[in-house]
């Protein structure tokens, strides 16, 4: 079992809880993993990506070749592309729909809805809708972490442990909206992503 | 026992627990921060001293004193930390130690979050010091006993240096079952080692030069030391620290069997070199950082019917951060096929100010009031404020090095130039800015300085600042500036227009002026 995947997204939007979460499914599976994540300067409201990798055997480098990801997750459509190189030829994307704006110069609807219907292997994910079906804005990573999980061969109980972790202290509410996240997620990833 | 997940850094900070540390020192710096910060969260728990210094060269000095006083202690930073600590790093080589001692610096190669790469070995090497390189965080957590150790029992600070990718990288690692107990206070009463006037500096030159053979032994010995030679292998590949993961990601792939040699310990072993050399026919070099081991292989003169690849053959790229991808092609390879598609041209996505934060209105002001007067020079600093100089605030032509601003200011406005504003942040005024303006105020320097007290060191995660609101106003006062023309205000938006009037007022002013917004970081303030 060797899994590797590229995590991206925007500063701010959640990338390292996802990563933090797979981890710790990893580590209570006895694999082991690597993962490589952004701070400093880069955090502010720029591109951010983390290179993460589970296995049940040792694993040598933090950073996944190219064409060697099996999958890319991700938060934010715009950003997928950026990472496009690192995917397998058959590798899945995992991406939400959901453009997040933050300069002036983003690609129009036309361009990224080509783009994503371009894409091979994919999981096309209206994250944003879904987080206020649930109650809460915030939780939009977290639905594209369920959504991801039967890649990884996760069930959204192995995730569990490491929401309470996160999110324990946060109240039962958004405790309870965060594992709710993970089970939507993962129930549209076994669809195939959200109908229409 | 049980696994633990731990970035690079924090398992460099349990490693340090673990072995008996006392105490950690530091100025934050990326990506070296979360070293202090990993201790710092465990301190009570282990009864261990971390509190954050004014700049690395007083970190570097609060943490030889602990050694002074017989306790093991660590000082953190980041590569270009050590420029500032590089005079008490130098001469600490010449006193050596009471207790063990570690300076751990962390590089930054490809520029993440640094204005260069240099490479902290050649310090070591400089300073003629050991120096650890760990490949993995279960080896910087083991490797910090041994450093204490050597530190120790050879007399010397002694680095361990980090590179982003192994401190920004978590992964499981297995800890020790036993936990070393902190050495008791056991203050050196060995003056002569420790006051370096040159009849004792002499001496302790002569004994660190004849320590080097010693030294270069323990790295014949290392444990972190690895030759692996192979019956009919040509091709020998040498590999420091992390970038030995590289090749390790691709020698799978190779269908004749190679020689490795993995360094995560220095001096250089160089009969290890030797033995690799001998065995191979054509050697492939890989470093992260600077070609530090190949060019002491190579000398001038290189090696005579070996050819040596690597960073200066121009096999590997010169600069930047090492990845698998180089290796692989190094090797001769086939690239991995990957998924074909061409997205089109993307746009960047570069950071930016955060919303909502004090640096972009108080830009929005320092620009308006500029505009009135033409030929406004901005000198600005290390911090998040550095992001002002970037559209749509354009505050600021320069960022070179902790204080610069002030430095540059006063140079530039003595060459004539007028008007002139420092930008500088609150913590980087603490860290070196103070210094330079206690000159300028002297001599009445026609400068403004704009110091953004947010009251925290944003930019590496909200730690706390030394001095802020009006014990900051206080300082600067008794540093030499006017009083009336120290002028704090308070950079919201509905302020915008008297803001921009009184910092009109400052640069038409001819001396030396401060001006500070002052309001919370957004980020600290939301914790």
């Amino acid at each position: 079992m060797e899994k590797n995947m590229i995590l991206c997204g925007v500063g701010g939007q959640g990338i390292l809880s996802i990563s933090y979460v797979i981890c710790n499914a990893a580590l209570a599976n006895g694999w082991n993993f690597k993962q490589a994540e952004v701070h400093g300067m880069a955090q502010r409201g720029g591109a951010v990506q983390s290179h993460l990798r589970i296995a049940d055997k040792p694993i040598a480098s933090d950073l996944i070749p190219e064409g060697r990801a099996d999958l890319i997750l991700s938060v934010e459509p715009l950003e997928v592309f950026r990472y496009i190189g690192f995917l397998k030829p058959d590798g899945i994307i995992i991406t939400s729909t959901v453009p997040y704006v933050s300069i002036d110069n983003y690609p129009d609807a036309e361009f990224m809805q080509a783009n994503l219907q371009r894409l091979p292997h994919k999981i096309l994910i209206d994250a944003k809708e879904i987080a206020q079906s649930i109650g809460s804005p915030k939780v939009q990573n977290i639905v594209i972490l369920g959504a991801a999980a039967h890649s990884l061969g996760f069930v959204p109980e192995n995730f569990d442990t490491a929401l309470e972790e996160l999110f324990g202290r946060k109240g039962e509410d958004i405790l309870r909206m965060n594992k709710q996240a993970v089970r939507k997620g993962y129930e549209l990833g076994l669809a195939g992503g959200t109908p229409g | 026992m049980q696994q633990l997940l731990l970035l690079g850094n924090e398992a460099v900070g349990m490693g340090a627990l673990h072995a008996g540390l006392s105490a950690v020192f530091g100025y934050p710096g990326t990506p070296s921060t979360e070293v202090f910060e990993f201790v710092e969260k465990l301190a009570p728990k282990y009864g261990v001293r971390a509190v954050w210094s004014a700049n690395e060269k007083v970190a570097f000095e609060e943490a030889l004193g602990m050694s002074h006083a017989g306790k093991r202690s660590m000082v953190t930073m980041k590569h270009v930390g050590l420029n500032v600590a590089a005079d008490p790093f130098m001469n600490s080589a010449m006193t050596g130690v009471n207790g063990g001692l570690v300076v751990a610096v962390a590089d930054d190669p490809g520029m993440h979050s640094s204005q260069n790469e240099q490479d902290s070995r050649y310090y070591a090497d400089f300073a003629r010091l050991p120096c650890f390189e760990p490949s993995s965080q279960q080896e910087a957590y083991d490797m910090m006993r041994s450093i204490f150790e050597v530190s120790e029992t050879m007399d010397v600070p002694v680095m361990l240096r980090l590179v982003t990718r192994l401190s920004h990288s978590r992964a499981n690692i297995t800890p020790n079952t036993d936990i070393l107990d902190q050495n008791p206070l056991n203050p050196s009463n060995d003056w002569k080692k420790w006051v370096l006037l040159p009849p004792n500096a002499r001496i302790r030159n002569r004994l660190l030069i004849e320590k080097q053979r010693d030294l270069v032994n323990l790295s014949e010995r290392s444990p972190y030391n690895s030759l692996d030679l192979k019956e009919g292998a040509k091709l020998g590949i040498i590999s420091t620290g992390i970038a030995t993961n590289y090749v390790m990601e691709n020698v799978a792939d190779l269908e004749q069997p190679v020689n490795l040699l993995k360094i995560s310990q220095y001096p250089i072993p160089e009969h290890l070199i030797k033995e690799i050399v001998r065995a191979s026919d054509e050697l492939l070099v890989v470093e992260e950082g600077y070609p530090f081991v190949e060019s002491k292989m190579l000398g001038i003169f290189g090696i005579p019917g070996k050819t040596v690849r690597g960073k200066l053959s121009g096999d590997i790229p010169a600069t930047g951060e090492m990845n698998c991808d180089f290796v692989r092609k190094a090797l001769g390879l086939a690239p991995f096929s990957k998924l074909n598609f061409d997205p089109g041209v993307l746009p960047g996505r570069p950071p930016m100010l955060c919303k909502g934060c004090p640096h972009a209105d108080a830009f929005k002001a320092l620009k308006k009031a500029a505009e009135s007067i033409p030929g406004t020079k901005m000198f600005s600093d290390i911090g998040c404020y550095t992001l002002g100089v970037l559209p749509p605030y354009l505050c600021g032509e320069t960022c070179v090095d902790m204080g610069a601003s002030v430095s540059m200011a006063y140079g530039s406005a003595s060459a004539g130039v007028y008007p002139v504003v420092a930008i500088i942040g609150d913590s980087t005024f603490i860290h070196s800015g103070m210094t330079p303006l206690i000159g300028a105020a002297k001599h009445d320097a026609d400068i403004t300085v704009m110091i953004m007290d947010n009251s925290f060191v944003a930019m590496t995660g909200a730690q706390e600042t030394m001095t802020t609101g009006q014990p900051l106003i206080d300082l600067i006062e008794r540093l030499g500036v006017d009083r009336s023309h120290i002028v704090p205000f308070n950079p919201l938006p509905r302020h915008h227009n008297e803001n921009v009037n009184l910092i009109r007022r400052e640069l038409e002013h001819h001396g030396t002026s401060v001006l500070i917004p002052q309001r919370v970081c957004v980020k600290a303030a939301k914790r």
